[in-house]
């Protein structure tokens, strides 16, 4: 295990500060001082292989997974794409997980307060294990926009949030895929604390017509890249 | 080379997905890392997450990962033959905190991993932790009380600044019979938790 090539560092260039002033509940939340840098040992090159975890094909389409008297409402949409390292190697075998609001902007969750309607066909949650080559896919609807408490008029643009458990905890990610074109993104604080533009549009999936399925539903990609091993060998 | 995708907070509406079982449906891992086979010491971790103003953070979500009693992590690359496997352990929770911040975890005592060359390290429960307001998760370390010689020559634990390091070291506690490990989170303040980067 000692000859196994370390992770590359977080890559805190493309990453918000933990706190940002336009980011209102950063400021009690975000650590003040800076993390202490560690050596990468066993307790941080392995992690959960969820494979263990029952994973059903039903898991991936949230347009299926939670109906009870008909159809979910709003526009289906494909998202796919691929999870991987820095080196554009496909992480295998590795559990996603999508949380998302309905087509009106309402999550399930018991503290969404926002005057919209909840959809008794949709619950906004699904899963799925990458393949061989990292990809993974869902069916879902398109989310759709809500307020939020951080400012006068603030609205969240319409976005996926994605859990990827990556190869080790060192690779980790929580994230939020965003769509393209959506003037909402200019005016996001969560989205604007990256202050790398090209970070900022990696987070925005690609309308793809080859995704689409004609008379069915939209597709869109979002690929996903982790921390990944650099070529050099970890130093005893 | 491609790039790494940002991390954006979690928000404050994952339950429903992430940790469901508040909703009455199974997550892929809750708080309750025991099976039936598990061996070893078995033991409750416990805590309170607190923002720089001292109040309870009642949407943050922690995931614990560890080795199982005899010092071995259920993963491939922990290849190891004289450390013995246990089929009924994977090393693996995660949970919610609730109204008052507080969360637990039902587990066992990991035994002791290697270090980096042959430097032993205590034993300890690595942590990431998550919210609302937190644009990218935290990590740091559980260490038990009761291994005073083992964390005085661990070489994590070492690195962080003396007067801070007691934020790495749980509190024990024995309830019922059962060994309880207090871990207070502080993610701000005098007692600010010290956060690792590996």
């Amino acid at each position: 295990m000692s000859s196994d090539p370390q992770y590359s560092a977080r890559d805190w260039s493309r990453m918000s500060p933990y706190r940002e002033p336009g980011y209102k509940s950063t400021q009690l939340r975000g650590p003040t001082q800076p993390p202490i840098v560690i050596p990468q040992t066993l307790s941080e090159t392995t992690g959960p292989a969820l494979g263990y975890a029952a994973v059903t094909q039903e898991d991936a389409d949230l347009t299926m997974n939670a109906r009870r008297n008909g159809e979910p409402v709003g526009e289906r949409i494909i998202v796919t794409g691929r999870v991987m390292d820095e080196n554009g190697r496909g992480i295998a075998n590795s559990l996603v997980e999508i949380w998302q609001a309905n087509a009106t902007g309402r999550y399930v969750h018991v503290n969404d307060r926002h005057d919209a309607p909840l959809d008794p066909n949709f619950l906004g949650a699904g899963k799925c294990v990458t393949d061989a080559d990292g990809t993974y896919r869902f069916q879902t609807i398109r989310p759709g926009a809500y307020p939020w408490p951080n400012h006068h008029n603030a609205w969240r643009p319409p976005h996926i949030h994605f859990s990827l458990m990556g190869a080790s905890i060192l690779n980790r990610l929580v994230t939020q895929m965003y769509f393209p074109g959506d003037p909402l993104l200019a005016f996001d604080p969560i989205f604007n604390a990256i202050a790398d533009e090209d970070a900022r549009q990696a987070m925005v999936a690609g309308f793809e017509l080859d995704l689409t399925e004609p008379n069915w539903a939209l597709g869109y990609r979002f690929d996903i890249v982790l921390r990944g091993r650099n070529a050099t060998p970890m130093e005893n | 080379m491609p790039k790494q995708t940002p991390s954006q907070t979690v928000g404050p509406f994952f339950a429903y997905g992430l940790t469901p079982e508040s909703y009455g449906r199974a997550g892929v891992a809750g708080n309750n890392l025991l099976s039936d086979s598990t061996r070893g010491e078995r033991i409750r971790v416990e805590g309170v997450v607190y923002d720089g103003n001292g109040a309870p953070v009642s949407d943050a979500m922690l995931e614990i990962w560890q080795a199982n009693a005899a010092g071995r992590y259920d993963h491939p690359e922990d290849s190891r033959d004289d450390v013995a496997a246990d089929l009924g352990f994977h090393g693996f929770g995660r949970t919610g905190t609730d109204a008052e911040g507080r969360f637990h975890f039902e587990t066992v005592k990991p035994g002791p991993v290697p270090g980096r060359g042959n430097s032993l390290q205590a034993p300890h429960i690595s942590l990431t932790l998550f919210s609302r307001g937190m644009p990218n998760h935290t990590f740091t370390r559980i260490y038990f009380p009761d291994e005073a010689d083992a964390n005085a020559a661990d070489p994590v634990l070492a690195l962080a600044p003396a007067e801070r390091r007691e934020t790495l070291v749980a509190t024990r506690l024995d309830r019922s019979g059962q060994p309880v490990y207090r871990f207070d989170i502080h993610l701000q303040g005098e007692q600010e938790t010290v956060f690792f980067d590996a």
